[in-house]
């Protein structure tokens, strides 16, 4: 039990063991050292995210934009050979441009709604009391717990002409819905889907904020929208524009929702991309799509950090 | 335009309208009342504190007078006006946060400016205004800097000018040199009050340090548990303390507990009789108090005319500096005595036997 031993009557007590050397004099010799070895454990600490993202993200990204140079011959194959840049001529088509804007305006509308609807929210959890503001984060991520493509099967039974929805409308004399497959179906599926990716950095960044500051500004004389434009707004930025990005780029790029709410007539880049791969097996053009794709929302994202790290 | 604006405000109030009128305002959260049916009037240009331990109410009393809290019951009025149920915007006073509560993403000129920005003042002369307060707390050549690049006694600084250039009726203060160390706290203390004098406005200052409120205030508000124990100029609240409380409460005090025995003779717990005039009844529980800087020690000795003493031991001794504190023993309980470090004062040592005395005049009594 005891992990102390009395020592036996008479001995004297064993002195504690001090360094008598000079091993523990500090040098620079030793500081350098151990800075190295701090910096190669930061390394080793970050080596499965790099491989990670080397092995999915970097090199698959390389042989996409290989395959963008390459050609397609008249089997439907992709030859690695005669390098040319007619994958990216076909880009400039209308028929592309039209795909392309029309994924671009979803998906700001997407955002833009998502920012309006989560923006209020967040702000309430935040000034809400610990028990309550975890119950809600819950409620927030309650919609993980079952599959992204089950609940687009759902919201297509909901919105169906036979569905809840359309049954509402009829009830209240609008007669059938005719929602589903179509652009409105779709960016609802996404705001549905992408919500919670809004709500959750809003929320981290205004929950930092000094409530202190509200005060403040409104005994000097802000209104509360003064408030919120001048004060709240600014300060929470860096969630904003985390959140914006985070359901800006997966709407941009959405395949499942689209094809699932929406119609033929509402072709998007994520589907067309699958179609030129899938059907069309014209694999050059889907991968100059995509690469075109990846880099853009690179550098967008890039750009917009900058700019909220700005207002930091 | 505000001057001319202002001085028909003050004719049609008669002038005689305190800057702060609070009648019978309570504050509860929940069950807890924490301001509890206080009345208080506030004179214009007045330095007023409300002096109080944590939890007494103070702050939030300041706070409603903001705007920031609503009282649950009252009447609230700033020179002759109700606001109680007016939102912070709406109401002629600014406050000073405990924490500046300065806008981190907006630099020295935009935080000074924020009010005048908001009540659409001309933008020339916002930046002539904001140049002059920041000119009036001798903060010039800030303006572009943001606030976490400046010290905390700048930074406090720039939340007074930042109140103080929208020439409010009334300033708010809550424990605004909580954060600053001694020295610099005193200097903000004798700026505060200088300040004051020129500008003429009225401010209400929130503080836990007694020794702040003594320095600063024209008057005192006593509050303890949501109550108002008392409001008065620094030398009676200090001098003739209302209550226990209030004697405890503002600087070190030794209550020697006794009994009304005439209308000119009180009796200690120890039996001593010493002079002084009450005016109570016979019988009467009171407490002496007794500063320590007002006895005097010495070798023990005989008493002197004019003079109540008390025989002890000295205890403990706690050396200041400027002063030496003991800590006797006497019979019954042990008082402290503050002497003056002069090179005549007498150098005790723990144990030695030794006499409190001290002049009639300089206690007084508190029942409560």
């Amino acid at each position: 039990m005891t992990v102390l031993e009395d020592p036996p009557a008479g001995a004297a007590p064993e002195p504690i063991a001090l360094p008598t050397d000079d091993a523990a004099v500090a040098t620079p010799e030793f500081e350098r050292a151990a800075e190295r070895a701090a910096s190669r454990r930061g390394f080793f600490i970050a080596l499965p995210a790099y491989s990670y993202l080397i092995l999915f993200f970097a090199i698959p990204l390389v042989i996409v934009m290989i395959y963008s140079f390459g050609t397609r011959n008249r089997f439907g194959d992709t030859e690695l050979a005669n390098w040319n840049l007619d994958a990216y001529r076909k880009l400039t088509e209308p028929l592309v441009r039209d795909i392309f804007f029309r994924s671009l305006w979803l998906a700001v509308l997407t955002t833009v709604i998502c920012l309006v609807i989560a923006y209020p929210f967040a702000y309430f959890l935040a000034t809400r009391s610990p028990t309550i503001r975890n119950l809600m984060l819950v409620f927030v991520m309650i919609p993980f717990w079952s599959n992204f493509l089950v609940r687009n099967f759902a919201w297509r039974v909901i919105l169906g002409t036979d569905g809840p929805f359309s049954r509402a409308t009829e009830a209240v004399g609008l007669g059938e819905s005719r929602i589903l497959f179509t652009p409105t179906a779709v960016v609802l599926g996404l705001v549905y889907g992408f919500l919670p990716f809004m709500i959750l950095p809003l929320y981290a960044a205004i929950e930092r904020i000094d409530l202190g500051l509200v005060e403040a500004s409104r005994d000097l004389y802000a209104s509360g929208w003064q408030t919120f434009r001048r004060v709240l707004l600014p300060l929470s930025m860096p969630g904003v524009v985390a959140g914006s990005i985070l359901v800006f780029i997966p709407s941009l790029g959405a395949y499942v929702t689209p094809e699932i709410l929406g119609g033929a007539k509402t072709t998007l880049m994520g589907s067309y991309i699958v179609t030129q791969f899938l059907t069309a097996r014209n694999w050059p053009v889907g991968a100059s799509l995509s690469f075109t794709l990846t880099v853009i929302m690179l550098f967008a994202t890039i750009l917009y950090f900058r700019k909220g790290g700005r207002t930091l | 335009m505000t001057e001319t604006a202002e001085s028909e405000n003050r004719t049609d109030q008669g002038g005689a309208a305190p800057a702060v009128g609070i009648s019978g305002i309570t504050k509860r959260f929940g069950e807890v009342a924490a301001v509890d049916d206080i009345s208080l009037e506030i004179a214009d240009g007045e330095f007023f504190a409300l002096l109080g331990p944590s939890g007494c109410g103070k702050t939030t009393t300041l706070r409603m007078i903001a705007g920031l809290e609503f009282p649950t019951e009252g009447s609230l009025q700033i020179f002759g006006q109700e606001v109680g149920t007016l939102p912070p915007n709406k109401r002629p006073v600014n406050t000073v946060f405990q924490n500046y509560a300065l806008f981190p993403h907006l630099n020295i000129n935009d935080n000074v400016g924020f009010g005048l920005k908001m009540t659409k003042v001309p933008k020339r002369q916002i930046s002539s205004r904001v140049d002059e307060a920041l000119a009036m707390v001798r903060l010039t050549h800030m303006g572009e800097r943001k606030p976490t690049q400046l010290s905390g006694g700048q930074q406090q600084r720039i939340a007074l000018a930042r109140a103080l250039v929208n020439r409010p009726k009334v300033l708010l203060l809550d424990e605004p040199l909580g954060a600053l160390d001694l020295k610099l706290r005193q200097e903000m203390q004798g700026e505060l009050k200088s300040l004051q004098r020129e500008l003429g406005i009225t401010f209400v200052f929130v503080t836990h340090d007694q020794e702040e409120a003594l320095t600063m205030s024209d008057r005192i508000a006593v509050m303890d548990r949501g109550q108002l124990l008392q409001v008065d100029p620094p030398e009676a609240i200090y001098e003739r303390p209302a209550n226990r409380f209030v004697a405890d409460f503002i600087g070190q005090t030794n209550l020697l507990e006794g009994t009304v025995q005439d209308a000119t003779t009180v009796c200690l717990l120890n039996g001593a009789r010493i002079p002084l005039t009450t005016g109570l009844e016979a019988g009467t529980q009171v407490a002496v108090i007794l500063r320590p800087e007002r006895a005097t020690i010495g070798p023990r000795s005989d008493a002197i005319a004019g003079r109540s003493a008390v025989d002890g031991v000295v205890r403990s001794i706690t050396y200041l500096g400027n002063a030496i504190v003991y800590r006797v023993g006497l019979d019954w309980m042990e008082i402290e005595v503050r002497e003056e470090n002069r090179p005549d004062a007498h150098r005790l040592d723990i144990g030695a036997d030794v006499t409190v005395s001290w002049d009639d005049r300089a206690v007084a009594v508190v029942t409560e």
